[in-house]
This record gives structure tokens, C-alpha cells and sequence, in this order.
């Protein structure tokens, strides 16, 4: 028990540690990037002398507006966060479950030629196709935003979910089962997902990341209020509390993900 | 080679001519602006139309696949490059390198990769030739983009390292590296060639998002990324506008089919 | 005979029915982005402008159609001691929407409160002629006189900007004068307006104003997204529709389109002749030569930047001041005319010389340089785009980089590190003295060299004396005169060189009556209190 306690507290600590550095990371490189210390405000003609010194001397002190509220939107960062977290969670979460379906469904089924040439003309067009576009299309074609995101994740998971399952399917272990008449389900579930299981897992926690970079060009061109649109909003604006605090958060959640799906990976025995 | 195979090769070698000859076929320039002929229809004269600047579809299509082909494949062999490294050793070696490597990996992929994209671009000279700038956005996309991979890179090592031909080959008395580098990678074929084919028009779609920003290479230069950019607007949209999204689809089933190590049946 | 009357009789019924049916209704149009702020005298941008004018009640209203001024909450206004003072008679009876009265008090404190040095307002910079706040006196409930310590030149013009505020009210902001007021705001979602049951206007048969229930301001930055939405009929209007669409949408049974002609906004492109700029001594040299400036400007064709990008719903440009600004305008300058032999004997003037199709100054330098946009504006790139080819004609080789904004103002107002700009610049105001630190040479915002501590050229000199002396000028016609001068020097010299002044293009739907489309900002909804929404539409 104190051993799983302090294992936990070390995990806890590694997390917030780079989280953090995350946080600095970021801070460094808005501070240092062109454009840091620009406003729009300074073109505009109507402004006299003293006000341009005054809108000057705000980037001077980049924090002007309080560590906890956003410069350029000119809210408080955790209500922002607090009304737009929901919306990308649901649409995130609805794209994941689609397209880990979808992709595990269509690998499975790949066995079949005619099924593998189908699903793989449709994953490759898929895949070339820019998120905006396909946002683009969807919305024009009355469909709802939700779509995008498993249309986007579909084909870099079935690639590789298929591409394993391939794999397994030619192991010594998996042909003797077919010789012995394993039935196609118990081959699948009982011993081909089993051994593709730690880079499916892996690839589980990745593909939540990749979800979130995809919801960026969704929710900003298909105005979407969502964490997605706050990024790329705080990006162009060079909001600085406001892409700390996100780079903590994305931080903190990329960690959760990829430690559970490192929990849950079947252990490979001693280490080498 | 089979015969899906052989026609795709031959498909992929006119694509592959076709672009490297865009340039010397008389008439044919991706940049000349026809100023009487915007957004023409197909005809003889332009078998893709022309878009509204009137320049010819065909010829900007033929002049991006060459660009946007070889960098994007190159920026995609560097990526996987960089997480079979770091996924293949953090993989195998476990303990606190393995930590470490995997704390460096969630730290790439929490930070805004578009705020740095965006500096880098904004502190290239102003005159900087737009292959420079289009090579320099690559090599930026690469260094980024091993993050993802080098996940599932390292989630695939850790479940071969103890299997019995590692433990068979250790006791032959190969050195580590030797057993990553000869035996436990190349098992991961699989896993690092559906990396690549899906990293090769990620790359392109990356380039392209960067397109619709209007960060792409510069005028009149044409890339597939900001070929692309058409299709931002469906009310004007022609089926000609899609070709550029069909050739990198074309182009990426034909290499599937035709390279040995078979990737999947398409 | 009495099927007639009949008839006749049914029809006037109808259309009484339809009349009536047409008071009412949402109207639904979007927003670029959040406003930034409710209070009407920070607003900095166009999202926080549309709130204002739509809850905003001003003293003062300039016409967008007529381009008159017209009284407002002040019945007259009378201004005095050589511009220094206005004096204002007020309304009576009006309330504001929360029912508080509105008196002369009210008018002075928004002015104490616009003219405090600490809110650094872009509303307020334009009255400040002195260092001394002004004074203001309350005479009576309905008399107030401000007055300035210098002559504030078209000084009843700007209260058009200026929203009054109520001193008493509880509702602080909230409470309002215009035509509608805030009733809900979701950030990044929309603003909902309501209709002010206070609002003092009246048509001409004594019905309050306006017609309107509500006015719901939808968040949407993409502009396809906003034209597929217009298209379902979510959307009732858009206030600028791209030129590109301008035509498909001609076509569209339920809309209706609008060509105002020329807006406000004039595409522009300049060399940066600032001495400190980090750039080549020689490419320097080139940018401060009048010949080159004029050579290049001759070499654009901007017929074609008309016909292609604007499908010709645009004008190629020839001065600082837009058409569309009918007093102010110096009618006599034609642009720049496109002219490619001219533009080189221009060159070889200047000693350049053009050799196997590429140009060289008189060091054999290769005349090459960078011209900078913000991205993703594809218009800009377009022009950029034409603007490129244009100049192999000269043998000049440019190359087109499209950065972000934030880095493109870095370069433009704090670096230098630029060659030369592609830009577009709006005239919010009619008024010339709202471009003064434009031209003043010791400006910031005096853009192709800015912070000037003496004028570096006799015509900027004489540019910095013009603009001073229309500013202290009261009568327009003398003022007109002195302006007319600073256009005629500024096509001569060519520090900007104008390209084209875009027309104003709108859509609407046919639900919507009385809409009056305007070359002017808010030109869709600029008479937003007499917009009807019908459930009929009418017939093509």
C-alpha cells in the first residue's frame, strides 16, 4: 500500500513536473515569437500619441490584464475553459468512439479482398482530405460537425489496426489455431486483438491527442465554441496566460491518456 | 510483381514523368496568368481549366506533386526515423530512460505546434525562395511529427523484448543495439509502415492547413497543400478542383501496391 | 363593376395584413468574431462597433445613404468661437430602455467620462485638440455646450460616434438610447438584442420604432460557413459578401443582392522608406525615388485587378480618398494610368536599365524585393499574386510572402524589417482630420516612414502644413480646398499607391423591407429601427 502510494505520488509529481515545463516551454516561445508585443489597435489612425504609448506599454507588461484572464478575448481564462471544455469533450468523445469503430470493424472485415479494396480506397481519400475540407463539405452537405472528426481519425486508425491484424494473422500460434478449427471470432478476440493489444492501446492514447488537433480547424472554421477554437484564437492573438494555461491543461490530459493506456497494456514480463 | 501491382507502377511512373517534364512541355506553366481565361472549364487548351487567376490547373497539379511528393515522403521517413529512436529505445531499455523519453514525448505533443509553426514562418527573410521556405516548413513538420509514432513504436518494442527470439538472440550473445536494431525493429514493419503511409498525407493536409492559413510557400508557387485551398469554398466549387486531392490519393494507393514489403492489400 | 370593387377591396385587405404582419420578427446576421467589449467608448473593433451603433443613441447621426448629418437626440446644434464650442438642445421626453429620463446631465457626464486621459479611447483621441479636457456646462434639463481648448475641425461629425450614457440609470451600460439593447450574450456562440420599448422614433404614421422584436448577432468567423447558412435561410443578411459569390447569389431566388458602388476602403500598396529599416542601402535608394514609386505604380494594372479579383465590382483607386466620399474627394485625379513604355522611360530616368528581361539599377543591382500581406486574405494574395506578373513586364522580380498579423504589424510598426506592404486602409470617418496621423510625418501611423522628427521631404513638409491648417479651418469649403492640395501631392509623389476601392456588396433576404443599402459602414443595417422581416416574400 505505501509503495502504490508513493509510486502514485511519483507519477503525480512527474505529471505536474511536465506540465509545467509544458507551460514554460510555451511562455517562451510566445514571448519570443514575431509578433509578440503587436496589436492590431496600433494601426488604427484615430489613436493619438499618448494612446499608442499606452497600448505599447500594456504588451510591456504581457501579464497587464492578471495571470488568470485572457488579454485578447478580455475574460476571465477559467470561464472560458469552464463553457467551452464540455463542447470539445462530447465532440471528441463522439469521434473517437466512431472511428475506433469504424476502423476496427473495417480491419476485421478486411480479410475479405473486396471489403479490403473498398475500405482502403475510402481511407485513402479519407486521408486526403484536409480536416477544413472535409468540415467544409459536411456542413454544406447539411451534415452535422460531429462527422468530421471520426472522418479525419478513420484512416490513420484502420491503417494500422489493419496493417497488425495482418501481422498477427501470419503468427505460428494463430495459424495452428485456424489448423485446429478455432472458430474466425475466438482466432480474433482470443488470440489475434490479445497480441496487437499494447500498440492498439498506445495507439488509443494517441489517437486522443490527434482527436483534439483535429477539433482545432473544425471548431474554428465551423465556429464550434470549444476548446479547439480557444486555441487557435489564443495562437493568432499571442494570448499568453491564455496558451499557458491550455498548454498545462493539454499537458496534464496527453499524461492521463497515455498512462492509462500504459496501465491497462498487458504487462511483457521483466524488463531487459 | 502482380498485375495490380504492375499497373500501379505504371501509373506512378507517368505521375512521377509527368511531373518532372511539367516544366518543358511548351505552354505549360504553372505561373502565366491568362487573364481573358479565369476559372475556365476543361477544354483541349486546359484539360484541368484554369483556376481564377487563370493559370492552368494542369500545370500547377504537375509542378506540386513533384515538390510535395518528395518532401512530404522525406519529411515522413524523418519522423519515423526519430520515433523508432526514441520509441525503440525508451521502449526497450525501460526504467527511467524509458520515463524520461515518454515525459519528452507528452511534452512535444501538449505544445501548440501552430504557434511555432507560425514564429518560424514569420522569421524566414522575406525574400527567402519558396522552396526554401516550403523545405524549412517540411523539416519543422518532421520534427514535430515523431511524437505520435514514436508512441506506438515504443508500445510495440516493450511487447517484443522479452519474446524468445530477443532472449534466443541475447543468448547467442548479440549486443543490445544489435538485438533492437536487427531483430526487435524489423518486427515492427507493420506498425512503422501504416505510420508512414498515414504520415505522408498527414504531412501534405498539414502543409495544406498551413495553405489555408495562407502560410504556404509563396506566390505562385504551387504546392498540393495550397492546391488544396480551392475547396474552401463549396458554393464555387468545380469537380476540377478536386484533382489535386485525387492525385494524392492516386498517387499514395499506387505506392502501397506497388512497394515490396507490401504494406496491405489495397 | 362589383367583382371589381370586390377585388380591388380583397387586395387592399391583403396587403393591410401584410403590412401588419411585417412589424415583428428577428432579424439573424453574423459577427466575425466576439465583440470585445460592451462599453460603447472602448470599442476598438468592428464586432463591439455593430453593438454599439445597433444600442448606441447618439446626439448626432450621419446619414449613410445621403452622407448628411442629421439631429438625433439633440434637436439642433450650433457651433461657435471658431470651432471651439458646440452647443447642443436636447429631446424631450426620452427615456432611456430601462425607463430612466435622459436630460442634459447625461450628456455630460459620457463626454467627462470619454475625455478621461486613462481610458485612452479610439473615440475619444479625435476631440482632443488640446492638452485641457473640455468644459462642459449644463444650462438647463435640454442645453449643453462643451467646449474644447483648440478648434476641433468637423467636430459635429464625430458625435455620431458617441454613444450616450445615462448618469443615474442602475443598469450602468446596459441601459441605452438605440434602438435595441443587449439582452443576452454566450461568448463565441451570440448576442442577443432586444427591442428598446423606450426608443423615442417614430414613422411617419406615429408608429414607435422599430419594427423589429429582436436583432440575434450569431458568432461565425468563416465566411463560407456564413454563406451556406445565408443560403438555408438562417441568416438574413450579410453585411459584405465577396464578389466571388456576389453573382451566384444573383441568382438565388430568396435573395436579394446589392451593389452600393464604392465603399470607404481603399487597397494600397507602399515601399518602406524608413532610414532605420534593416534593408539594403540600394533597395533604400529605389524606394525613395519618386520615378521608381511612379513607375511601379504604372506598371500595375489595375483594370485588371478590377475585372479579375473584383469580377468588376470594384474601381481602380486614384487618390487617399475613396468616390464614395462625395464632399471630400478630389474629383480631378484620375489613377495612375497603366502604362508599361512609360514606366520604363520613368526607370531609364532614373537610371535603371532593363537587360535580358531583367531590370538593374544604375550599380547593377538586380531589382528584386519582397512584398508582405497578412494571410490569409485571399484577395490580398491575389493581388499579390497579379501585382507580380505585372512587374516582369518592367523586368523588377518580386516575391510575395503572407505572414500572420500579429507578425506583419511587428515588421510594419516596430522592426522595419520590410521592402514593401500590401495593405488596405478604411476610412471610418468621412472626415479627413481622422486621418491626420496618417500624413503627419512625426506620426506612427505615418506608415512608409514613420516618427519622423523633421518632414524628410519638402512635399511631406508641405503635407504636414496642409493637414494642420484644414484642421483649424472652420469653413468646408476652404478646408476642401486645402485638402484637395494633399491628394493632388499624394498622387504626385506616390508614398501609397492606391489600387482599388472595392464596392460595397450586400445580400439579403427577401424577407427583409426597407432596407437601403449604403456605400458606408454599417451598410447593410445602417437604418436598422426601420427594417421590416415579412413571412411573405416577395416575387422575383
Amino acid at each position: 500500500m505505501g509503495r502504490g502510494l508513493r509510486k502514485l505520488a511519483r507519477q503525480v509529481g512527474a505529471v505536474a513536473a511536465t506540465a509545467i515545463l509544458g507551460g514554460l516551454l510555451t511562455a517562451a516561445l510566445v514571448r519570443n515569437s514575431p509578433g509578440a508585443d503587436s496589436d492590431e489597435r496600433l494601426l488604427d489612425p484615430r489613436l493619438d500619441a499618448a494612446s499608442i504609448a499606452a497600448i505599447r506599454a500594456e504588451h510591456t507588461n504581457f501579464l497587464h490584464a492578471g495571470f488568470w484572464r485572457s488579454p485578447s478575448l478580455n475574460r476571465p481564462i477559467s470561464d472560458l475553459i469552464a463553457a467551452r471544455l464540455p463542447v470539445t469533450l462530447r465532440l471528441i468523445g463522439i469521434g473517437l468512439l466512431a472511428a475506433w469503430g469504424a476502423a476496427l470493424l473495417l480491419a476485421i472485415l478486411s480479410r475479405n479482398a473486396a471489403f479490403a479494396g473498398i475500405a482502403g480506397v475510402a481511407s485513402a481519400c479519407t486521408l486526403c482530405l484536409p480536416s477544413a475540407v472535409l468540415a467544409i463539405l459536411v456542413f454544406s452537405l447539411g451534415g452535422p460537425v460531429g462527422v468530421v472528426i471520426p472522418l479525419v481519425l478513420f484512416p490513420r486508425i484502420f491503417e494500422t489496426v489493419r496493417n497488425l491484424l495482418e501481422h498477427a494473422y501470419t503468427l505460428p500460434h494463430i495459424l495452428t489455431a485456424r489448423a485446429k478449427g478455432v472458430s474466425t471470432a475466438g482466432i480474433l478476440l482470443r488470440h489475434a486483438l490479445p497480441v496487437c493489444a499494447p500498440e492498439l492501446l498506445a495507439l488509443a492514447g494517441v489517437s486522443a491527442i490527434m482527436a483534439f488537433g483535429a477539433a482545432i480547424p473544425v471548431e474554428t472554421l465551423c465556429d464550434v465554441p470549444g476548446l479547439g477554437q480557444l486555441a487557435w484564437k489564443a495562437a493568432t492573438a499571442r494570448d499568453l496566460p491564455l496558451l499557458v494555461t491550455l498548454t498545462l491543461l493539454i499537458a496534464i490530459a496527453t499524461q492521463v491518456v497515455n498512462a492509462a493506456a500504459d496501465w491497462l497494456t498487458p504487462s511483457t514480463g521483466q524488463a531487459a | 510483381m502482380s498485375l495490380r501491382a504492375r499497373i500501379a507502377a505504371v501509373v506512378l511512373g507517368l505521375i512521377l514523368m509527368a511531373s518532372l517534364c511539367a516544366d518543358w512541355i511548351p505552354g505549360m506553366s504553372y505561373a502565366q496568368q491568362h487573364r481573358d481565361a479565369t476559372s475556365a472549364a476543361p477544354s483541349l487548351r486546359y484539360p484541368l481549366g484554369t483556376d481564377d487567376l487563370g493559370r492552368d490547373r494542369l500545370a500547377r497539379l504537375l509542378s506540386a506533386t513533384r515538390i510535395s511528393l518528395l518532401l512530404a515522403a522525406a519529411a515522413a521517413v524523418g519522423a519515423l526515423v526519430l520515433a523508432s529512436v526514441a520509441g525503440g529505445v525508451a521502449g526497450y531499455c525501460g526504467g527511467w530512460l524509458d520515463r524520461c523519453i515518454v515525459r519528452a514525448i507528452d511534452l512535444m505533443l501538449s505544445i501548440p505546434w501552430l504557434l511555432l509553426l507560425l514564429a518560424v514562418r514569420a522569421l524566414l527573410p522575406l525574400n527567402a525562395s519558396p522552396v526554401a521556405s516550403l523545405v524549412l516548413t517540411y523539416a519543422l513538420l518532421a520534427a514535430l511529427g515523431w511524437a505520435s509514432p514514436a508512441r506506438v513504436v515504443r508500445a510495440g518494442v516493450r511487447n517484443f523484448r522479452n519474446s524468445e527470439f530477443v532472449l534466443q538472440a541475447r543468448a547467442e550473445g548479440c549486443t543490445e543495439t544489435r538485438v533492437l536494431l536487427r531483430h526487435v525493429l524489423p518486427n515492427l514493419k507493420p506498425t512503422l509502415l501504416a505510420q508512414f503511409w498515414t504520415s505522408v498525407p498527414v504531412f501534405i493536409l498539414s502543409e495544406a492547413n498551413l495553405g489555408f492559413l495562407g502560410l504556404s510557400a509563396g506566390e505562385p508557387f504551387p504546392t498540393w497543400g495550397s492546391l488544396l485551398r480551392e475547396l474552401q469554398s463549396p458554393l464555387l466549387l468545380r469537380p476540377e478542383a478536386f484533382a489535386p486531392a485525387a492525385a494524392i490519393a492516386i498517387t499514395l494507393l499506387c505506392f502501397k501496391m506497388v512497394t515490396p514489403w507490401g504494406g496491405s492489400q489495397v | 363593376m362589383t367583382r371589381r370593387i370586390f377585388q380591388t377591396a380583397a387586395a387592399v385587405l391583403a396587403l393591410g395584413a401584410s403590412l401588419a404582419a411585417q412589424t415583428g420578427g428577428e432579424l439573424r446576421f453574423c459577427l466575425r468574431a466576439d465583440p470585445k467589449t460592451f462599453d460603447p467608448q472602448r470599442v476598438e473593433d468592428d464586432n463591439s462597433e455593430t453593438v454599439r451603433y445597433i444600442t448606441g443613441g447618439v446626439l448626432l447621426h450621419v446619414n449613410r445613404k445621403t452622407q448628411e448629418l442629421t439631429p438625433e437626440l439633440a434637436t439642433s446644434w450650433k457651433i461657435d468661437q471658431q470651432g471651439r464650442r458646440i452647443t447642443f438642445h436636447l429631446r424631450r421626453g426620452v427615456s432611456f430602455s430601462d425607463g430612466t429620463p435622459f436630460t442634459a446631465d447625461d450628456v455630460a457626464y459620457t463626454m467627462t467620462r470619454l475625455m478621461d486621459p486613462a481610458l485612452h479611447s479610439a473615440t475619444a483621441d479625435p476631440f482632443r485638440s488640446s492638452d485641457a479636457p473640455p468644459t462642459i456646462a449644463v444650462t438647463g434639463a435640454d442645453t449643453v455646450a462643451i467646449t474644447f481648448g483648440a478648434p476641433v475641425s468637423g467636430l459635429e461629425r464625430l458625435f455620431d460616434q458617441v454613444a450616450i450614457l445615462s448618469k443615474t440609470s442602475p443598469k450602468k451600460l446596459t441601459a441605452v438610447l438605440g434602438p435595441f439593447y443587449v439582452a443576452d450574450y454566450k461568448a463565441g456562440v451570440e448576442v442577443l438584442l432586444a427591442r428598446n420599448p423606450n426608443y423615442w422614433k417614430q414613422d411617419a404614421s406615429g408608429k414607435k420604432l422599430p419594427y423589429l422584436d429582436r436583432v440575434h448577432l450569431q458568432i461565425q468567423q468563416n465566411r463560407d460557413m456564413e454563406l451556406i447558412r445565408f443560403r438555408r435561410g438562417e441568416v438574413d443578411l450579410i453585411n459584405s459578401v465577396d464578389p466571388e459569390v456576389f453573382e451566384q447569389l444573383a441568382h438565388q431566388t430568396s435573395a436579394t443582392v446589392s451593389d452600393a458602388g464604392a465603399s470607404l476602403e481603399s487597397e494600397m500598396m507602399w515601399f518602406n522608406q524608413s532610414p532605420a529599416a534593416p534593408i539594403a542601402a540600394y533597395k533604400k535608394a529605389w524606394f525613395v525615388s519618386k520615378e521608381f514609386r511612379r513607375a511601379v505604380s504604372e506598371a500595375i494594372n489595375r483594370e485588371d485587378l478590377c475585372k479579375v479579383i473584383y469580377k468588376g465590382h470594384a474601381q481602380p483607386a486614384a487618390s487617399l480618398i475613396s468616390p464614395a466620399n462625395r464632399f471630400w474627394v478630389n474629383s480631378t485625379l484620375r489613377p495612375h494610368a497603366f502604362d508599361v513604355d512609360g514606366a520604363l522611360r520613368r526607370l531609364q530616368q532614373a537610371g535603371f536599365a532593363k537587360r535580358g528581361g531583367q531590370l538593374y539599377d544604375r550599380e547593377g543591382h538586380a531589382v528584386e524585393f519582397s512584398l508582405m500581406t497578412n494571410a490569409g486574405n485571399r484577395t490580398r494574395e491575389k493581388m499579390a499574386a497579379m501585382i507580380q506578373q505585372d512587374l516582369q513586364s518592367l523586368g523588377i522580380k518580386l516575391n510575395v510572402s503572407t505572414l500572420d498579423f500579429p507578425s506583419l504589424i511587428e515588421r510594419m510598426t516596430q522592426s522595419f524589417n520590410y521592402e514593401a506592404c500590401l495593405l488596405a486602409l478604411t476610412n471610418l470617418d468621412l472626415d479627413p482630420s481622422a486621418q491626420m496621423n496618417v500624413w503627419l510625418s512625426s506620426s506612427s501611423d505615418h506608415q512608409w516612414n514613420p516618427n519622423q522628427k523633421t518632414p524628410a521631404t519638402s512635399w511631406e513638409a508641405e503635407i504636414d502644413k496642409l493637414m494642420r491648417a484644414q484642421t483649424s479651418e472652420v469653413r468646408p469649403e476652404k478646408r476642401k480646398e486645402l485638402f484637395d492640395r494633399v491628394q493632388q501631392i499624394v498622387w504626385e509623389e506616390a508614398p501609397f499607391l492606391y489600387l482599388v476601392n472595392k464596392n460595397s456588396l450586400m445580400a439579403f433576404s427577401r424577407q427583409l423591407r426597407n432596407v437601403a443599402p449604403a456605400a458606408i459602414q454599417p451598410q447593410a443595417f445602417w437604418n436598422i429601427e426601420t427594417i421590416q422581416k415579412s413571412t411573405l416574400v416577395a416575387e422575383r
